[in-house]
């Protein structure tokens, strides 16, 4: 890597404030740039679904408060179905796309996998810079996509064709939708020359030492979601060009001919909706596990500082990872079981998706095995941590349910799916990103967060989350429709409407624990005690960068890596830890790490 | 200990372990209620769902109390000041075999449950009793129509072209065979205890044809033309509902279903064709 050590010298001169802040290509900087615009795009997401608990919970009531703040949407004070849609559409494309991929591997990834690796930035600097860039333009654009005539699409996240494909189809499909799909396709853009950077670095920018086995295990899965998304995000890309065109250019990829809306014959012909699908799900299932196995890497790397001794399963680990990414790419047909595809393909997508839960309950099961024999530290980083794994064993045995097609026949599209999902990646992945802040906030900002207040908003976000998803699990197999803006207009579901009050209720205490978490990273921005360099004496090399961490990281040459980051309680000291850029030969260097090769 | 914030957090391992133990407590409570539960089965092959979706639930189940327990023990255990000292030990061949043998664990579940899923769901689209006849479903924005052949047992030409508000089918009503067609708007009777073939399709966007008693969701795709049949079971009236986003008026989608025994069913069939 002859390249990047002589980039020491470039970085050496004085940057102006813009090119330092603003339009930097340091990774620490353009990752938290990608930080705090997802983090903002989540609060704005986060509120988009206070509105839609609002309707669920109390369908057609009169809010004159609101009636002022969307003239439109809530003439009157009662939401228009519309609204409703358009809130469900923009909540799950926000929240899916423009937080959740951004965040791990752009936000967190971006800081974090040079440090980790012992680089002095990302193999392309500018690239990622211009990731960042775009990744702001994409936000920039779907927002837009509220205040055009119309509004907002109401085609949902999966945004199905012909309804995404027509104008004709209903309010938000018109300038509404092409606004949407130009958004994706930028963040589509800004993705790939983001994951295409942090696989290279990877790859080609560890230092001295640092070999794949040795690797943190954020960085394997950093390394094994950006494998994933720069398979499948050119599909997305496509997809949504090719929807553009039957827009647009008169072309009919998914439009089939004989299309009758509200009187008037669509003169496209020859299309098939379930293409749309097919290439979607190529997408959209991949998209989960793009967003759970970065999550899966922080939380294992955390679990692994606070059980001080060495983690369970490291190769396990990363191996079940990479087969999580291969298998992925096989799984997407059971989104489509009920959808009109030929049933003997579902009933052989049921098989792949039956085995993906093999590498997930392993890596699983070495969490677990990980705390026998443990001292576990409760810091606020390993709550969230352990959090993670609690919820994230609630929602992936809902697999067993929707992976099997016959199962998922009455669960399909409703609010089982809607609660399965949410625990498996969102709210899991949320707790990983809770976990990193509290975890990695001594390193980012140079200051300690309030563990008071982070234990509050654990054990309200805990609490809140499951009393929101695990009932919403109940409501699906009493049948409650999923995009429905009331669901009482059914006989068979009006009896269910306590259980959708008090959801509604519990999310809104949920999303009220979240400003501890704001103002808690507000306060300690400016307010926090002074962090010392490596505060919960980890191993990985990030914390053995000087503070605050200079454009390059390290003044001088990199650290050489001896060991792999697990040598916990290699002695009698209590917390005993060795970082893995410690001297060979340094105290306590174990039998069994030499007999395994690991020194 | 010396690290910074942690002080007083030893606690923390107790207070998660029974956490954990009241979220088993609760979500089991919440999974043998049976005050907000799946509707009440209504057709035959509804039954072999339920059954198979009972067995997924107490697996899942186990697994869930087995899992969550483990979490919260080993925290409660592990998780307090009176713990000793980690020993170090790295043990690849016994992480090996570990997850080798979770591996063959988790792999016998997934065989036994796409074994049950897969022989039920092939048995159900394999193909109806002969003579079983054919109910035409057309989906719209935001209606459902229904089309029984009539008497003659044909059902008339359709074309794209000649659908409107008024004709959902675009029924060519040149054709000899279209005259005793019978349509029904939201409407849908059927006899009870017999095998019926519905031909489910759309003319504007996807819709999903779901009968939450009878344990039928069926995509309605414009374009194709679905087939599937099953036995309703039970007499009585049931909700018919759009289960796929299909524009602003998804939640009000809804039709009503009638399961009758035969001769009701004949009766209603004919007041219809009449009008």
């Amino acid at each position: 890597m002859p390249v990047l050590e002589n980039a020491t010298d470039i970085h050496q001169h004085k940057l102006g404030f813009i090119r330092k802040y603003i339009f930097s290509t340091d990774h620490k900087i353009v990752g938290l740039q990608y930080f705090f615009t997802a983090f903002l795009m989540a609060i704005f997401g986060g509120l988009l679904s206070m509105l839609m608990r609002l309707q669920l919970g109390w369908p057609s009531h009169v809010w004159p408060g609101l009636a002022k703040l969307f003239p439109v949407g809530m003439n009157g004070g009662v939401m228009a179905p519309e609204f409703y849609l358009s809130l469900q559409t923009m909540h799950g494309t926000i929240m899916a796309i423009f937080v959740l991929t951004a965040l791990f591997t752009g936000g967190f990834g971006n800081y974090l996998i040079p440090l980790q690796i012992g680089a002095r930035d990302m193999a392309f600097p500018v690239l990622n810079m211009l990731s960042f860039w775009v990744y702001l333009l994409s936000c920039a654009t779907i927002l837009l996509a509220f205040f055009v005539e119309g509004g907002a699409p109401i085609s949902g996240w999966t945004a199905y064709a012909p309804l995404s494909a027509v104008a004709e189809a209903g309010p938000g499909q018109g300038a509404g939708q092409t606004i949407w799909i130009i958004a994706i396709a930028l963040f589509t853009v800004s993705s790939m020359m983001g994951v295409l950077n942090y696989i290279t670095t990877i790859l080609q920018a560890r230092t001295k030492g640092m070999w794949m086995k040795r690797l943190p295990l954020n960085i394997w899965g950093m390394l094994s979601s950006s494998l994933i998304s720069i398979l499948v995000f050119p599909v997305l890309l496509g997809a949504g060009v090719l929807l553009l065109a039957d827009r647009i250019a008169g072309t009919s990829f998914f439009v089939p001919g004989g299309l009758v809306l509200g009187d008037k014959l669509i003169s496209h012909s020859g299309g098939h909706p379930l293409l749309w699908q097919h290439l979607f799900w190529f997408f959209g299932h991949p998209e989960v596990y793009i967003v759970i196995v970065p999550a899966m890497g922080i939380a294992a790397e955390i679990l692994a500082t606070f059980i001080r001794k060495p983690i369970f399963g490291y190769k396990i680990m990363a191996g079940c990872w990479i087969a999580i990414a291969g298998l992925s790419l096989i799984v997407w047909g059971h989104h489509m079981f009920v959808s009109g595809m030929n049933p003997l393909l579902g009933g052989v997508f049921a098989l792949t998706t039956l085995l993906i839960t093999i590498p997930s309950a392993i890596l699983v099961l070495c969490w677990v095995v990980s705390l026998w024999g443990a001292r576990i530290e409760f810091a606020s980083p390993m709550l969230f941590a352990l959090g993670f794994i609690s919820l994230f064993v609630t929602g992936g045995l809902g697999g067993f349910f929707l992976g099997s097609a016959w199962t998922d026949i009455p669960l399909h599209n409703t609010y089982f799916v809607v609660g399965h999902f949410h625990l498996t990646m969102a709210v899991s992945p949320l707790f990983a990103a809770f976990a990193a802040v509290y975890y990695w906030f001594p390193r980012m900002f140079g200051r300690m967060m309030s563990e008071r207040l982070a234990r509050i908003h654990f054990w309200i976000t805990i609490t809140g989350a499951y009393a929101v998803f695990l009932t919403m699990h109940v409501l699906g197999i009493a049948g409650m429709i999923r995009h429905s803006y009331d669901p009482t207009q059914y006989d068979f579901l009006k009896h269910l409407q306590p259980l959708n009050v008090f959801v509604s209720y519990a999310a809104f205490a949920l999303a009220s624990a979240q400003l501890i978490f704001i103002f808690n990273f507000i306060w300690s921005l400016f307010r926090g005690p002074e962090a010392m360099k490596n505060p919960w004496k980890a191993n990985t090399l990030e914390w053995t960068a000087p503070a605050p961490i200079p454009h390059g990281n390290w003044n001088g040459p990199l650290p050489t890596v001896h060991r792999w980051p697990y040598d916990y309680a290699l002695t009698d000291a209590p917390d005993a830890y060795l970082p893995q850029n410690a001297p060979a030969g340094h105290v306590g260097r174990s039998a069994s790490a030499i007999a395994r090769g690991i020194e | 200990m010396n690290r910074q914030n942690s002080a007083g957090a030893d606690h923390f391992g107790p207070i998660f372990g029974v956490f954990l133990v009241f979220l088993v407590v609760v979500s089991s409570w919440l999974f043998i209620q049976r005050r907000w539960w799946m509707p009440r089965v209504a057709s035959v092959h509804g039954i072999d769902i339920d059954r198979v979706f009972l067995i997924t639930l107490a697996i899942s189940g186990a697994l869930f109390i087995i899992l969550q327990g483990s979490l919260a023990y080993l925290a409660f255990r592990y998780g307090n000041a009176r713990s000793e000292r980690p020993k170090y030990s790295v043990r690849p061949k016994l992480e090996k075999r570990f997850a080798l043998i979770a591996g063959i664990i988790i792999f016998g579940i997934d065989v036994t449950l796409f074994a049950l899923g897969d022989s039920n769901w092939f048995k159900a689209w394999g193909p109806p009793p002969a003579d079983t006849p054919v109910v035409e479903v057309m989906a719209e924005q935001f209606a459902w129509n229904f089309r029984y052949a009539g008497p003659d047992g044909v059902f008339g030409t359709t074309d794209p072209t000649l659908i409107s508000s008024t004709n959902p089918f675009g029924l060519d009503k040149t054709d000899p065979a279209a005259v005793d067609d019978i349509l029904s708007i939201n409407q849908l009777h059927l006899p009870e205890g017999k095998p019926i073939r519905l031909r489910i399709r759309s003319h504007d966007v996807i819709h999903s044809f779901f009968l939450p008693y009878q344990r039928i969701k069926q995509d309605a795709v414009p374009g194709m033309q679905i087939e599937l049949w099953f036995i309703p079971s039970r007499a009585g009236q049931y909700d018919i509902a759009c289960s796929q986003l299909c524009g602003l008026g998804h939640y009000r989608m809804r039709a009503q279903l009638t399961v009758e025994p035969q001769d009701a069913f004949e009766t209603w069939l004919r007041l219809a064709g009449q009008s």
